[in-house]
């Protein structure tokens, strides 16, 4: 595959692995986050890890959207299905997402619930078109780079008159999580988990450019790395964090220039903008409630709001207890830290939003890196 | 004016005309869609001896049987049908225990409404499957189901075969020192069905490789009677079959990546889905794992089969408590290749 493979050199891997050992000062430890689950995807997949010193370690985000949606927001894409009867469509990714009361869309689907898996909101709305007697909501979810293609579905919803399409939106904005866990009190005052450096977004950063972590790096005197989603994108990255961290210094560097500009797509940000606006708060998943740190769809476009079309109950939803996902996605913990990983928790079984998606750290760990610590020998 | 009245005096419409539920009620309208679609696509003795089951001589020995229901949507997809598929499915099993296939049975389920010119063409396919493996369909069953309650058609499809003396081919069988040999590139039928989903609409040269393996496997247990295990990746593709045979021979298994052939467009296209090509579906691959010894004398028994050319040797067994599957990555590192969770989804972001 031309313009892949080139990214995936085994020969470049091991010259940078070299440099990688060369430059690193093993008196310390470089604990790096990579924010974005394709890089926790890519990062177990490729098995980039073995080519990393042992004092440099990936710490996993909770840069997945899946993951980071809390529960009753799904419970509430459910009672849309049950209660509403609408054609819900949504990625892939969410049907097994755990509602409360061990339930999921998958299983709302399987009772009958009109669940329907899409590729892109123009599936969702081709179902619309097709479907005029019934309401479609499109379960709309992910960071930066899912945004504008909600926007264009909503503009073109509007502009061909199409009355019976609406957006659940669940859009998350990236900056806002990293400054939270930078602020959280295990990173800023306990200090029990120290997170030297970032890998920042490579999708998202198309999209809002690297400008938007210029602040941070600043504030919170930690370098960032725009990477990009190939191995050697990280491994490249991996190199530019250390060096800037051997030097003391803390700025936004692109490694993922071929995409990334400082400005980003300013058409798509365009889009967005005539179209969302910023909440007040959010619930992450993990997280808990994150001032400004979602977006949702401005009163111009309230008719293809579903929070507006439909009433929605209060759910006082509650993660599984036991399940350390909120700890996990801030880079607190490891999945193999969890209880509940490999015992009553797979992928076959999620009891955590992090087992569910390929992106989530769990579920990376759990089919790609197991042999690492396999379960039996956990304490 | 004829003193021999036609049994059925208008031709059944295998151009405009739609299966009704007569067809299945056991009438005369079912009598005819035998005799003029199945019998006249699965002509064989056997068949017209128009019993309600067929009547053969065994042979002493082992014999196997194996049983596979087939409802693939789209019916139709570039490299094949349903058609062929469920006879070439039905092969690879029998033939996947070393035996050689002798007999098919086929059951449909009809929907109410499915065009019979369609009907035609799938049983066409089949027939001509069928007579190209060398493997009559015997007996058959049709049912008709309601408007709404299947989906155009499914066919059920099992076939007998014949074990020949002394080959012992299970999943059971292998042993850590065993060699993994992969008879050609994968992923092929997978990215061939998702192609021509409606919802997908993405355009490749990606045929299914839908085929039938009796021959080759029947080259291979003659060249090595000792081979130890045989099976067909077909869903949960290579990565799914191998931790079968990891589990039920209690082993691990350690793989190479650049030896597992994919074909760019194959690459491609899962690059796209977001999908992992291990996990993808193949109808006309196998997977052999057998001694070292036997792995030199097959290789070029495989690979001078068509079916074969592609052949390769992707790992080895080895001993594991976890029975792992690991692989060397194309990059440099390793992984552990786990069982297909769920179904494969495309990854979102």
């Amino acid at each position: 595959m031309k313009y892949v493979d080139e990214f995936r050199q085994h020969k470049l891997a091991k010259r940078l692995s070299a440099a990688i050992k060369d430059e690193s000062d093993p008196s310390r430890n470089y604990n790096l986050m990579e924010f974005c689950g394709g890089h926790t995807h890519a990062i177990f997949r490729y098995g980039v890890q073995d080519l990393m010193p042992d004092n440099v370690k990936f710490v996993h985000g909770p840069g997945c959207p899946v993951c980071v949606l809390p529960i009753k927001r799904i419970d509430e894409a459910i009672h849309l299905v049950e209660a509403e009867q609408v054609i819900l469509c949504t990625y892939g990714d969410l049907l097994r997402v755990p509602a409360s009361g061990r339930n999921s869309l998958i299983k709302v689907k399987a009772d009958g619930g009109d669940v329907r898996m899409v590729y892109s909101t123009q599936d969702a709305l081709r179902i619309a078109r097709e479907n005029p007697d019934r309401e479609v909501v499109f379960l709309a979810i992910g960071f930066e780079t899912t945004t504008p293609p909600s926007a264009v579905a909503i503009q073109q919803a509007n502009a061909e008159g199409l009355k019976n399409f609406s957006l659940f939106c669940n859009h998350v904005l990236t900056p806002a999580a990293i400054q939270n866990i930078l602020e959280s009190p295990e990173v800023r005052e306990i200090g029990s988990v120290s997170i030297d450096g970032f890998f920042g977004p490579s999708h998202v950063s198309s999209i809002i450019g690297s400008r938007p972590y210029e602040f941070f790096a600043e504030e919170f005197q930690r370098p960032v790395v725009i990477a990009g989603f190939e191995p050697l994108d990280v491994m490249q990255s991996a190199l530019m964090l250390i060096r800037q961290l051997n030097q003391g210094r803390y700025e936004v560097e692109n490694e993922y220039t071929r995409v990334v500009s400082r400005d980003g797509n300013q058409k798509a940000q365009q889009r967005v903008a005539d179209v969302f606006e910023l909440r007040r708060s959010f619930e992450w998943r993990g997280l808990g409630t994150v001032p400004y740190s979602a977006l949702k769809i401005k009163k111009t476009y309230q008719l293809f709001d579903a929070e507006k079309r439909f009433p929605l109950p209060v759910s006082q939803a509650k993660d599984v207890k036991g399940c350390e996902c909120p700890s996990i996605l801030r880079g607190a913990k490891r999945p193999t830290d969890c209880k509940l990983f490999g015992t009553v928790c797979t992928p076959e079984n999620p009891m955590g939003s992090c087992m569910v998606s390929s992106e989530g750290a769990c579920a990376a760990y759990w089919s790609y890196g197991r042999f690492r610590q396999p379960v039996q020998q956990r304490a | 004016m004829s003193a021999v009245v036609k049994r059925f005096p208008l031709r059944l419409d295998t151009h405009d005309g739609r299966i009704d539920m007569t067809h299945g009620s056991g009438g005369r309208a079912m009598a005819q869609l035998i005799d003029e679609l199945f019998v006249k696509h699965f002509d064989n003795a056997l068949l017209r001896q128009a019993n309600d089951q067929a009547a053969f001589d065994v042979t002493a020995g082992r014999m196997v049987m194996s049983v596979d229901g087939h409802v693939i949507y789209p019916p139709f997809f570039p490299g094949g049908d349903i058609g062929s598929l469920s006879v070439h499915g039905t092969i690879n099993d029998v033939a996947m225990s070393g035996a050689i296939p002798r007999y098919l049975s086929a059951g449909f389920i009809l929907e109410e409404g499915f065009p019979l010119a369609d009907l035609d063409r799938i049983v066409a396919s089949m027939g001509e499957a069928a007579n190209a493996a060398g493997v009559p369909v015997v007996t058959g069953d049709t049912k008709v189901v309601e408007k709404g309650k299947g989906d155009g058609v499914f066919i059920t499809t099992t076939g007998i075969g014949v074990v020949p003396e002394g080959v012992r081919i299970s999943g059971d069988q292998a042993r850590p020192g065993d060699l993994i040999l992969l008879s050609g590139s994968i992923g092929d039928h997978g990215v061939a069905i998702m192609s021509s989903r409606e919802n997908l609409e993405f355009e490749t040269s990606i045929e299914s490789d839908s085929a039938s393996l009796h021959r080759l496997v029947e080259k291979m247990v003659d060249c090595a009677p000792t081979i130890h295990c045989l099976r067909d990746p077909t869903r949960g593709g290579v990565a799914t079959t191998l931790n079968e045979l990891a589990m039920q021979s209690q082993v691990g298994m350690r793989l190479t990546e650049s030896e597992i052939p994919v074909k760019p467009a194959v690459a491609s296209a899962c690059e796209l889905l977001g999908l992992d090509p291990l996990y993808v579906a193949n109808e006309g691959k196998l997977l052999c794992i057998c001694s070292k010894q036997d792995a030199e004398q097959l290789l070029p028994v495989m690979r001078d089969d068509p079916l074969g050319r592609e052949s390769r040797i992707i790992g080895e067994v080895v001993e594991d408590p976890h029975h792992f599957v690991q692989m060397e990555t194309l990059f440099g590192g390793s992984r552990v290749v786990d069982w297909l969770s769920g179904e494969q989804l495309p990854r979102i972001c």
